[in-house]
């Protein structure tokens, strides 16, 4: 299958890791992988913090770059659930029929990386291995607007060598919620404190999600704090092999 | 009042209280998950709830007439208010007629709303709140800050002090157990009930077609002052309103299981004008917009009049739970708080033009909302308005500009990473960035923030031909 990926503005500047272990988990899977280079940002930011007309170049630009691919896959659960949630609506109220109908076109393509894995390629264990304690974050976004479920449980249960341990009050939310962050600094870092707490209680040796941003608010906190726990993104966990070992 | 950031930096900072809240809060909401999970059909009684709420909205000046014309038949008299001052007005002229100065009302959010009892006391009238948690509210003169336990915030030593220094007869040498303030509010309360002739009540529910009203409550305080008074006077909210009788079967559910946990509400009295020799001899309803039709002409927004004030969504909100209800600057904490205040009063103030911010957006209001209002879009779309309307926040504005510019192009992308890229020894020391400037502070005060990589993933992209010539190639 022809595969576009969509590594989204935050991780293709910052973690650009999780782009690459995208690239070599779809291929090791046996499919094309390209990146599109005219993709640059879903628009989340501006969206949510109210700065709508400015997403519509954002909108526009994810359509046209990614036309005419089979399957569009970003490892951002929170891109993915802004492309499927509201491209569409903003198209719509821009009020340009062109840009509805490539928006419709490429949408219902867009999928996050364990949902394309689970329910397009209908894998479970994709032969990673990794011998580490990991606990696993499910992110808002990826819970409540795109509704992905256990997917990535599923997926990490399959990952040779793991020990899987359950994050107490897992799916509160971590405090990130982009300009949130800033906006609500304190409140924001209380949350973020008590994710720490919960997470440090679990004995991990490594935090994984399938969102770079909230893993970069709770990892900010956890290098603060030294807790010696790292973060690291599901699509690392899935793409590393006994070979990245030897 | 302060805006949101403010206003929550105290709540924030004070430990007891957000241990408190924490508790409070995680209680109900574990019980009202469980309380949800019985009923195999809630998805479908929380889309009931929606449309029946969203019919009578589309077609509300209908509706209302018939509330006023069934109501006026059956003895009572309706008054108009189009906003607070006139709301308050009009009770105020009610009560003097009687000749009383003393009422005693059930809690109600909308004389909350108007600040019913401030306005009264200006006309040397006084107003006993009877619910428990509103009397030690209003004891310690202090504000409410949740929706159905406005003392939330107070611990039972609080509670016994304000008694003591506030209640006049409350019993010499009383204690912080539970069962000994119950008792002292019970007598304390017992009396008003007997000489009062004149109650205030709000309004959970008016049902059009017959005219009734509906209160739910737990303590029976309510119906005490439903019941014993000559005169009753309530105020309503103009989106309180549903079609039939027939209707009160779906919220009599889901009220309070999203509320208190319950199966059903201990006490729910209804009444329809005024019966001959029973109850009240003189009802009067006051129907009150303040702001509300300003509300229903926003297409997105409007949804928040479908709300039954049961407040899961503020016992599930993670920002409510650190922040408290007083941070919100109205008696609608919360995230409902955040998306109906600024809707109502309007952005003018602080405290409302910084609310629609006062959220993650992780969305678990919307999941835990009875009648399926989608908070995080109503925020998004306040935001949008927010931005649009005011000239305010000239840095934000330049940051979002500059940011915005650059990600709607690859190439101005790419050159943002490289410079990026470049200043990665200069401000991360071991990959991480202890101190950022300017605006960004706000975030290295508590977290680290990661260094920029040595190449962004669209270089690693170009240099590597997509990961094929990539030298001991992973
Ligand atoms: S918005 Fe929904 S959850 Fe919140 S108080 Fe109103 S009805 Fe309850």
């Amino acid at each position: 299958m022809k595969i576009a990926l969509f590594v989204t503005c935050l991780n293709d500047t910052m973690f650009p890791g999780t782009g690459q272990a995208s690239v070599r988990l779809l291929r090791r899977l046996g499919h094309e992988v390209d990146f599109p280079t005219a993709q640059t940002c879903c628009g989340q930011m501006h969206f949510n913090t109210g700065y709508r007309r400015q997403t519509v170049p954002m909108v526009r630009g994810f359509a046209e770059a990614f036309a005419g691919y089979e399957a569009v896959v970003t490892p951002s659960a929170s891109c993915a659930a802004m492309i499927r949630d509201w491209h569409p609506k903003i198209a719509v109220e821009e009020g340009d029929g062109g840009l509805s109908g490539r928006v419709a076109e490429v949408v219902p393509k867009v999928y996050e990386l364990s949902e394309f894995l689970v329910d397009v390629l209908g894998v479970t264990d994709v032969g990673a291995y990794f011998p580490y304690r990991v606990t696993y974050h499910p992110t808002c976004h990826s819970l409540r607007m795109l509704h992905v479920g256990d997917r990535p449980l599923r997926l990490l249960r399959e990952v040779r060598g793991i020990d899987l341990v359950e994050l107490p009050e897992a799916t509160e939310c971590c405090g990130f919620g982009g300009t949130f962050a800033l906006k609500n600094s304190e409140v924001s870092a209380a949350m973020c404190a008590d994710k720490v707490t919960n997470v440090r209680s679990t004995g991990a040796e490594a935090l994984c999600s399938a969102d770079n941003s909230c893993l970069m608010h709770i990892g900010g906190a956890l290098t603060r704090t030294r807790s010696g726990v790292r973060t690291v993104h599901l699509a690392e966990v899935l793409a590393a092999t006994e070979d990245d070992r030897a | 009042m302060p805006a949101f950031p403010e206003a929550a930096r105290r709540a924030v900072a004070d430990t007891r209280l957000r241990h408190n809240l924490a508790h409070a809060t995680g209680t109900i909401r574990g019980r009202r998950e469980a309380a949800v999970a019985e009923l195999d059909d809630w998805q479908a009684l929380r889309e009931a709830g929606r449309q029946i709420k969203d019919h009578v909205l589309a077609d509300l000046g209908h509706y209302l007439r018939l509330l006023e014309e069934r109501v006026t038949e059956a003895g009572g008299t309706v008054h108009w208010a189009r906003d607070a001052a006139e709301a308050n007005r009009i009770v105020a002229d009610l009560v003097k007629a009687t000749g009383e100065t003393e009422v005693v009302k059930v809690k109600s959010m909308a004389t909350q709303e108007i600040g019913l009892n401030e306005a009264l006391a200006e006309e040397g009238i006084t107003a006993y709140e009877t619910d428990l948690a509103e009397l030690i509210v209003q004891l310690g003169h202090d504000r409410p800050s949740h929706i159905l336990v406005p003392a939330i915030h107070r611990n039972r030593a609080d509670i016994r002090d304000i008694f003591r220094r506030e209640m006049p007869d409350a019993p010499a040498g009383l204690s912080d157990s539970p069962a000994e303030l119950a008792e002292a509010a019970r007598r304390h309360l017992r009396a008003k009930f007997l000489s009062a002739k004149v109650a205030v009540s709000g309004v959970n529910f008016a049902v059009a077609d017959t005219g009734t009203l509906v209160v739910l409550e737990s303590e029976g305080n309510g119906r005490m002052c439903l019941t014993l008074p000559e005169t009753l006077i309530s105020v309503m909210g103009v989106e309180k309103l549903v079609p039939s009788w027939r209707d009160l079967e779906v919220f009599l559910q889901t009220l309070p299981r999203s509320s208190t946990a319950e199966r059903m509400n201990p006490y729910t009295s209804t009444w329809t004008g005024i019966s001959p020799g029973d109850g009240p001899r003189d009802f009067h309803l006051v129907l009150l917009d303040n702001g509300r039709t300003a509300t229903l002409a926003d297409e997105v927004g409007r949804q928040a009049l479908r709300c039954i004030r049961c407040s899961a969504c503020l016992n599930v909100c993670p920002v409510y739970s650190r922040a408290g209800g007083h941070a919100y600057g109205s008696p609608y904490p919360g995230p409902i708080g955040a998306i109906l205040s600024p809707q109502i009063r309007g952005i003018g103030s602080p405290v409302d033009a910084s609310l629609p911010y006062a959220s993650s957006l992780c969305g678990a209001c919307f999941e835990a909302c009875p009648v399926a209002i989608d908070i995080p879009e109503v925020l998004v779309h306040l935001r949008a308005r927010a931005v649009e309307s005011s000239r305010k926040h000239p840095m934000e504005r330049a940051v979002m500009g500059i940011a915005g510019w650059t990600l709607r192009s690859p190439a101005r992308l790419g050159m943002a990473q490289r410079a990026a890229s470049a200043s990665r020894w200069v401000v991360g020391r071991g990959g991480r960035i202890r101190r950022l400037p300017g605006p960004l502070k706000a975030w290295t005060d508590t977290r680290d923030a990661p260094a920029p990589p040595r190449e962004s993933f669209r270089a690693w992209w170009a240099r590597t031909d997509g990961g094929r010539n990539e030298e001991g190639g992973k």
